[in-house]
């Protein structure tokens, strides 16, 4: 895309290039600078004294001594800090540090700042918190019995929130049914595990502007959770995210360490920094919640579906978090990727003493698509129906809007099958091959943004800024967060595309809440869709822009080259400027029920995929020997880094299939370790080939939909449905161990039956 | 605790510090030196992220005292690159998408340049094998193989021909 284009008309050349990042050479090279890499002069060490205990009330706290240790500057208590803050509105229940009450192992207790990290560590020995011990809850069912003593005075029987949904009438689609499956799923707790610790600089000037550098997913939120929390205007507050470590949803709300550092910056009157050790990562968590899934699905003899109910309970934590949206996506993403005309959902956010649950790649509807995806491989079973087949007798005739309200107006989801059974010899294979030998099939979706934002403001969701300058140069000033998945250099590409210019020649300036627009972060997937049509619209503005003026100048009109235009418009104008906003449409913005809020996005992607297994009979291993997955993108931008988003999601969802588990015994994790929560490493990684499909969405910038987190879903219901095709047996609580499948087979063998 | 000299042979260059004998060399590198793009990603020398190459083998700085490094040439990803000219595995791991977030970039890439030192044409085997005690989070390894592939094809056009006896 480096040869010379014309201006206008635009080309669109960097769109759909294989170029690197435009951060690659900071990441390979070493220089590039993540939070805890930065340091300022004077910085003092922050650490966070974390309760040794799940549910107990704070009696007394005595700091006096840490006080008095000799390079101590500050030590900070919940009582001088009691302002409440959550990412969502209706979920204000945190503080910075615990007020009266711990309500999990590792909760905030105090925090403290000194001249080094071992004064810091035998500072926090010397703080001395009485506590009075309560009765700990955790397991969600006997959580919502409670009746006393509960987590939140305010949530009666520890539930966070529920919802019951019913659109259609499930009675007579179950009585239209043929066939009507019930089964129950199980789902371990599993955390994102973004191997950079999490990590914030908090300074305060001679001005009393507040400066925090902090690897976050959400720079906006979090300037305006420290003004909240800090009780300073927003004015006040600037948040600049460095490069970011990984985040995969741990890192798209405020974490107590990232208000911590700022308390003690101010009250230490030094800049602070604070950094995780991997356990503390580990407690911080907001994963995926441990969830069941009770399932009911009825089916014609033809394989239609005609109704399908669900009974979702998750185990929230002690926190409300993303909860809400996290329990209401399992509802509202449940049906929508299929014509099912009847849908009930029955839907509870269970609070208990653990670590708050949060958003994680795919949030809240991993777990809903693998139960629904295992059943309808089991119907198949059942009926005779190849599974391939049972899922194009289900498709939705897209344009259209589902049962429950989402707009659906690109629907790649056939090709994505098509594409995987054929590249997978799917028909030579399923059914086909030794015992021990197995191939499976699933799909997922995810949405491409949310179109309600979290807060409730009626703003644009991006806004862009470009500037031109005499050198020829455009700069990008946009607040979208680069995260590793390609943030940046999509934006990059969409305007270089869109002016017709060398991608060299346009520069980014993000996140940087003093500097740039709003953008209300990397989550949902929104970047892509909502920061690409922002950057799109940018771009086309100041298109005009140097229009007009070089017009001004000269006849040649159309036939400028986008320098010769720059250098006419931009002679008498020294710089010119554009901005370019998205926000979603208002028919892309749901139905009008209780909870309709969530699950409603401008536009969805779809993934198909192909899992392909050896199981071991003697050991019960499933060793994974392959992965095609098809992922809907709409128009890959950058196909290099849509296909490492799809291979990377993918491989997280095989993790959670078949070896990630965070293992509780009572609050205490047993498993705080990268080793002990088994990451895989390469030993245990199988070749994964992404195929990309492109349906072009209407309203996607060059027609691009999500490709960050959609095809995780597949991957963990395709590899249980290849070990059942593998041995015969189905294993429907996660992750899927040698035990479990051993067990399962030696009942099997009792029983003679499938099970 | 009490203070000693180390003198510290880093990319090419003495450097001569006080330190605490019992700071460990990723603390001493990051801190000390400003050599940050030595990552920690873990407590236990699980993850791999901060490994840097002792005299051409690849260790985890996290495990070691600087103290007991003092005559070994140490390698971090800061003396990868000649000058402005990036290694072909820097180039690799750009072109291919090896470095999604980063974080773990720098102790693949020491890692990696060990293995081709030794081998420059490693089987798939191989470089699972010489890569497994490095973890990534976010490419399930796929574009890090093929980064480190497209090094070994740059290395190969380096390369003089051989001439394979008949």
């Amino acid at each position: 895309m480096s040869q010379p284009s014309n201006f206008p008309p635009h080309n669109g050349s960097a769109v759909g290039a294989r170029i690197p990042m435009v951060d690659s050479v900071d990441k390979v090279t070493g220089a590039g600078k993540y939070a805890d890499d930065l340091t300022l002069p004077g910085m003092l060490v922050g650490k966070i004294l974390h309760s040794p205990h799940a549910h107990a009330r704070i009696r007394s706290i005595d700091t006096s001594a840490a006080e008095q240790l000799p390079g101590v500057y500050a030590v900070a208590t919940g009582r001088e800090t009691p302002v409440k803050y959550g990412i969502l509105p209706i979920g204000h229940d945190e503080t910075i540090f615990a007020v009266d009450k711990v309500r999990y192992i590792g909760d905030n207790v105090a925090g403290l700042a000194a001249d080094s990290e071992a004064i810091a560590d035998e500072a926090l020995r010397l703080i001395d918190v009485d506590y009075e011990i309560l009765p700990g809850y955790f397991d969600p069912e006997k959580s919502m019995e409670a009746e006393q003593d509960l987590i939140h005075e305010d949530k009666p029987r520890n539930i966070e929130k529920e919802y019951h949904h019913h659109f259609g009438d499930v009675e007579a689609g179950f009585a239209a049914a043929d066939y009507i499956r019930h089964d129950r799923f199980e789902c371990a707790e599993v955390t994102h595990a973004a191997l950079e610790p999490h990590s914030t600089l908090a300074r305060f000037d001679s001005q009393g502007t507040l400066t925090v550098w902090s690897s976050t997913q959400v720079p906006y939120y979090l300037m305006k959770t420290l003004a909240a929390t800090l009780q300073m205007p927003e004015s006040k507050v600037r948040v600049i995210k460095p490069l970011v470590g990984g985040g995969f949803g741990g890192k798209s709300e405020v974490i107590p360490l990232e208000l911590a550092a700022a308390v003690l910056a101010r009250k230490a009157g030094h800049p602070v920094k604070i950094t995780y050790s991997r356990e503390e990562v580990f407690y911080a968590h907001r994963g995926r919640p441990r969830q069941t899934v009770e399932l009911k699905t009825g089916v014609t003899r033809e394989g239609k579906l005609t109704a399908v109910e669900a009974r979702i309970v998750q185990d929230g934590g002690a926190f409300c978090g993303y909860g809400v949206v996290t329990i209401l996506y399992s509802g509202q993403l449940l049906n929508a990727m299929y014509d099912i005309p009847n849908v009930k959902f029955d839907g509870y956010r269970v609070l208990t003493n653990k670590p708050a649950c949060g958003a994680m790649r795919g949030h809240g509807t991993v777990n809903t698509r693998f139960a629904f995806e295992q059943q309808l491989n089991m119907i198949a079973t059942v009926l005779g129906i190849d599974p391939v087949e049972i899922r194009r007798r289900n498709l939705l005739q897209a344009p259209c809007i589902t049962v429950n309200g989402l707009r659906v107006l690109s629907y790649g989801l056939p090709e994505c099958i098509d594409k995987v059974a054929g590249q997978s010899d799917w028909n030579e294979k399923y059914g086909k091959q030794r015992f021990g030998k197995g191939i499976g099939i699933a799909g997922s979706h995810y949405v491409s943004g949310a179109a309600n934002p979290i807060i409730r403001a009626q703003m644009p969701h991006t806004t862009v800024n470009l500037s031109a300058d005499e050198k020829g140069v455009v700069t990008i000033f946009t607040g979208a967060s680069e995260i590793g998945q390609g943030s940046d250099t999509m934006q990059v590409q969409i305007v270089a595309a869109e002016l017709g210019i060398p991608v060299d020649r346009v520069k980014i300036v993000a996140a940087d809440t003093a500097l740039t627009p709003v953008d209300l972060g990397s989550y949902s997937s929104r970047v892509t869709f909502m920061a690409g049509n922002a950057a799109l619209d940018a771009a086309r503005n100041l298109r005009q822009v140097i229009m007009a003026a070089a017009k001004k100048s000269t006849n040649a009109g159309n036939q400028l080259t986008f320098d010769d235009a720059a250098r006419l418009a931009i002679g008498p104008n020294e710089t010119l400027t554009a901005a370019g906003t998205y926000a979603p449409p208002k028919d892309a913005q749901g139905g009008k029920f209780k909870g309709a809020g969530v699950g409603p996005s401008p536009a969805y992607s779809y993934s198909a995929q192909v899992a392909e297994v050896t199981v071991d009979t003697e050991t019960g291993e499933v060793r994974v020997d392959r992965i095609t997955a098809a992922h809907d993108c709409g128009k890959a931008i950058n196909p290099i880094n849509v296909e490492g988003q799809v291979i990377g999601s993918v491989w997280m969802g095989l993790g959670q299939a078949v070896q990630e588990e965070m293992v509780w015994e009572g609050g205490r994790l047993m498993n705080p370790g990268l080793l002990e929560y088994r990451s895989a490493s390469t030993h245990e990684s199988p070749p994964i080939d992404p195929i990309i499909v492109e349906s072009n969405d209407p309203e996607g910038p060059f027609g691009a939909k999500e490709a960050g987190e959609g095809s995780l879903a597949a991957t963990i219901p395709a590899v249980a449905h290849a070990i059942y095709d593998a041995v015969g047996v189905w294993i429907n609580t996660l992750p899927i161990t040698p035990e479990k499948v051993l067990k399962a087979l030696e009942e099997k063998k009792k029983t003679g039956v499938r099970s | 605790m009490k203070k000693e000299s180390v003198r510290l042979h880093i990319n090419g260059k003495i450097r001569e510090l006080e330190v605490e004998p019992n700071r460990i060399l990723l603390d001493v590198l990051r801190q000390d030196l400003e050599l940050t793009g030595t990552k920690r990603g873990c407590d236990d020398s699980s993850c791999g992220a901060c490994a840097v190459l002792i005299d051409g083998e690849p260790q985890m700085s996290c495990l070691m005292l600087s103290v007991s490094y003092q005559d070994q040439e140490i390698t971090t990803i800061e003396g990868v690159a000649d000058g402005s000219e990036l290694d072909p595995l820097q180039r690799g791991f750009a072109i291919e998408g090896g470095a999604q977030c980063g974080y773990c970039t720098p102790g693949m890439i020491l890692t990696a340049k060990h293995l081709l030192a030794r081998n420059p044409e490693p089987t798939d085997q191989e470089l699972n094998e010489a890569l497994s005690g490095n973890l990534c989070r976010c490419t399930g390894y796929v574009q890090i193989l093929a980064s480190v592939r497209k090094a070994m094809e740059l290395l190969r056009a380096k390369r003089p021909l051989e001439v394979q006896p008949r």
